[in-house]
């Protein structure tokens, strides 16, 4: 059980510099979720943790341990690989028992450590087995027994459920949410998919191309994002953002249409400001079937038509045309509409967001 | 007759077509071996009728105990050669499959300068005809000292094969999933732990390989023993066939006996090994 703290971690592979001086802080036990589109540096920075990768700059330390120029070996971490990264010529057995053997445990010490993870991970009926004979779900099983077995300070996973099917997906997902919950030591997960963030982690770390835009609790970063990509890449479907100018208490959007300027932030903004508004589809709505909490204070009403939709069952996806754009909205309580259909969206403008079209900040703070 | 039946006829008629025509192919390649064994056999004047004599009338061991039988009774060094033949493939062979998963690793694992412009040399050596080789191959030697040594033999040996070995090995490292050797430095491995419990045990096959065509280049070898070879102390099995060449006569049933005794143990060995050449170990490492 440990801590992990990075300051000012640098990569870079020649002149390229990939990720640029991060600073994280992960506290004893907890659960946290590096996130963001392919090639932000969330791999880079959890193989440096690893140490997998030389590090360029800065500093790794575990447990109140400096370990920027340890071997993987001695930084007590294990990690669960995106390709699980089973030893094909080992059973299951083996593979759980591996290493336990390199550090030369006892027979016994080792058979009750394998006996154990295998019952976590309801392992027995495979021991005698090869990788190559396991579905893909129970080779996903085996390498995070693999893990749990050495008894880590530091879990680290790497996409690991990227490969499966989106069944097996969930329900591999709840599994590792049960695993924490036991084993109760520090994660550290690696995933472009923010169901995935969202549903396990305490906190989440959004990365893009090589720094941190938040970190945050899963409720901070869908309600509070401090960035225009966070609120972008948060949230499905995603939040709808539109450029807009700040114009007479009201924002006028490209092409004319215009929205009153959120109480919240006529403070924070001025006559003539560049502005993106964001507004999720939970939050722009058919006027009748949101999530009425009945303590709107500030919705704005106007009648747009519908430019497709997309039925999920229990709610709807309802494409209107705003400026013209499609804004996505979502509505509960679906009634059947057609394209072409004039219908009366409310905007619920105190749940609204406004950032900086410039630097791309929330201008909420 | 029904459309099953008829289908069943077409399938029955080409099950049987395939095995005839594999016998037919199968009889092509092994009939050289079969007339090597036979012509160790019987007489010369059997071997050389005309037209050939396809069942023997009469056979005997003659050839093979003359062969052991020592110099004066028609015998040649058939032990000294089976020796030196023996030390030379088989130390060339450990040298060159050595070098080779060193260079296959470096070559399937790291970046480094010059990387493809080396590995486009290494296989451009494969290009040179061996015999276009023996004679500069032989001025070394000469001036080195080292005609008729092993020792000359094996560095021959060693140089010839490891382009090839490299290559090969290289191949099947590339096979084997990076993800691997890293899952078992995670699992507390050294470099060189991760190396010898995990990669060596699924490139396997692929050694295994390089050391049987490595060894067996060796084994066979003719243009540059028959070079650097002078005597008893390194000559090979096959510079050795020429000792039944005399100025008039050639023994050609003696010449097969020894032939036979080449490739029992080239036989022998690829057998044994041949389970290890097994491909798809690594099916199963990574993925669903």
């Amino acid at each position: 059980m440990a801590t992990v703290s990075l300051k000012r971690l640098t990569k870079r592979y020649g002149n390229m510099e990939i990720v640029h001086g991060i600073d994280l802080d992960i506290a004893d036990r907890e659960f946290i979720a590096l996130v963001g589109p392919s090639g932000c540096g969330k791999s880079t920075t959890l193989r440096m943790i690893a140490g997998l990768e030389d590090i360029s700059g800065g500093n790794i330390d575990i447990g109140g341990r400096v370990v920027n120029d340890l071997p993987p070996r001695s930084r007590n971490i294990s990690m669960v690989f995106q390709s699980y990264a089973l030893y094909p010529h080992m059973t299951v057995r083996e593979n759980l028992g591996f290493s336990l053997k390199i550090a030369g445990a006892a027979k016994d010490d080792m058979d009750r450590r394998v006996a154990e993870a295998s019952a976590i991970l309801g392992l027995d009926e495979l021991l005698e087995r090869r990788p190559s004979q396991l579905s893909g779900g129970q080779r996903q099983r085996v390498a995070m027994g693999r893990a749990i077995v050495r008894d880590p300070d530091v879990f680290l996973f790497d996409e690991p459920l990227s490969n499966l099917d989106a069944k097996l997906r969930t329900q591999m997902r709840t599994e590792i949410k049960k695993l924490h919950a036991k084993v109760k030591s520090t994660v550290i997960y690696v995933t472009h998919d923010q169901v995935e963030a969202m549903t396990l982690a305490d906190r989440i770390v959004i990365m893009r191309s090589g720094y941190i835009e938040q970190v945050g609790t899963p409720d901070e970063v869908f309600s509070r994002p401090a960035t225009r990509f966070v609120a972008g890449f948060i949230g499905s479907p995603p939040m709808n953002l539109h450029e807009a100018t700040v114009s007479d208490g009201r924002l006028v959007f490209s092409r004319g249409d215009s929205l009153p300027l959120p109480g919240q932030f006529k403070s924070k903004t001025a006559a003539g400001d560049k502005v993106v508004f964001g507004i999720r589809p939970d939050d722009f709505y058919p006027t009748g079937h949101g999530l009425s909490s009945g303590g709107e204070t500030e919705v704005h009403r106007l009648d747009l038509p519908v430019s497709i939709t997309e039925p999920l069952g229990n709610e709807t996806l309802v494409f209107a045309e705003f400026n013209g754009a499609d804004w996505v909205s979502r509505m509960l309580n679906p009634k059947p509409l057609k394209a072409g259909d004039r219908i009366g969206m409310s905007f619920d403008l105190s749940r609204a967001h406004l950032f900086s079209a410039e630097t791309g900040k929330s201008l909420r703070n | 007759m029904d459309e099953n039946a008829s289908a069943r006829l077409i399938r029955r008629t080409l099950t049987v077509g395939h095995r005839v025509g594999l016998f037919l192919a199968m009889l092509v390649i092994c009939l050289p071996g079969i007339w090597i064994v036979l012509s160790s056999l019987r007489p010369t004047v059997e071997i050389m009728a005309k037209p050939p004599v396809w069942i023997p009338q009469q056979l005997s061991f003659d050839a093979y105990v003359a062969m052991f039988s020592g110099i004066g009774k028609g015998g040649i060094p058939v032990l000294d050669y089976f020796r030196n033949s023996l030390i030379i493939s088989v130390t060339s062979t450990v040298i060159a499959v050595a070098i080779g998963m060193a260079g296959g690793y470096a070559f399937a694992r790291y970046r480094f300068r010059g990387k493809s412009g080396m590995f486009l040399g290494l296989m451009l050596t494969r290009t040179v005809p061996g015999i276009a080789m023996s004679l500069p191959l032989f001025f070394v030697c000469a001036r080195l000292g080292i005609i008729d040594t092993h020792f000359g033999m094996i560095l021959a040996y060693v140089a010839l094969n490891i382009p090839f070995t490299i290559w090969l090995i290289d191949g099947f490292f590339r096979q084997v999933p990076k993800d691997l050797a890293e899952a078992a430095q995670i699992d507390g491995c050294t470099r060189w732990q991760a190396f010898w419990q995990v990669e060596f045990p699924l490139a396997r096959p692929g050694i295994a390989s390089a050391a049987i065509f490595a060894f067996l280049t060796c084994w066979n070898e003719f243009a540059l023993a028959s070079q650097l070879t002078r005597s008893v102390n390194s000559k090979t099995l096959p510079v050795g066939l020429l000792d039944y060449t005399a100025e008039f006569t050639i023994d050609w049933r003696g010449m097969c006996a020894l032939a036979v005794v080449m490739i029992i143990p080239a036989l022998t060995l690829t057998y044994i090994v041949q389970k290890h050449l097994v491909g798809g170990l690594t099916s199963g490492a990574v993925k669903g």
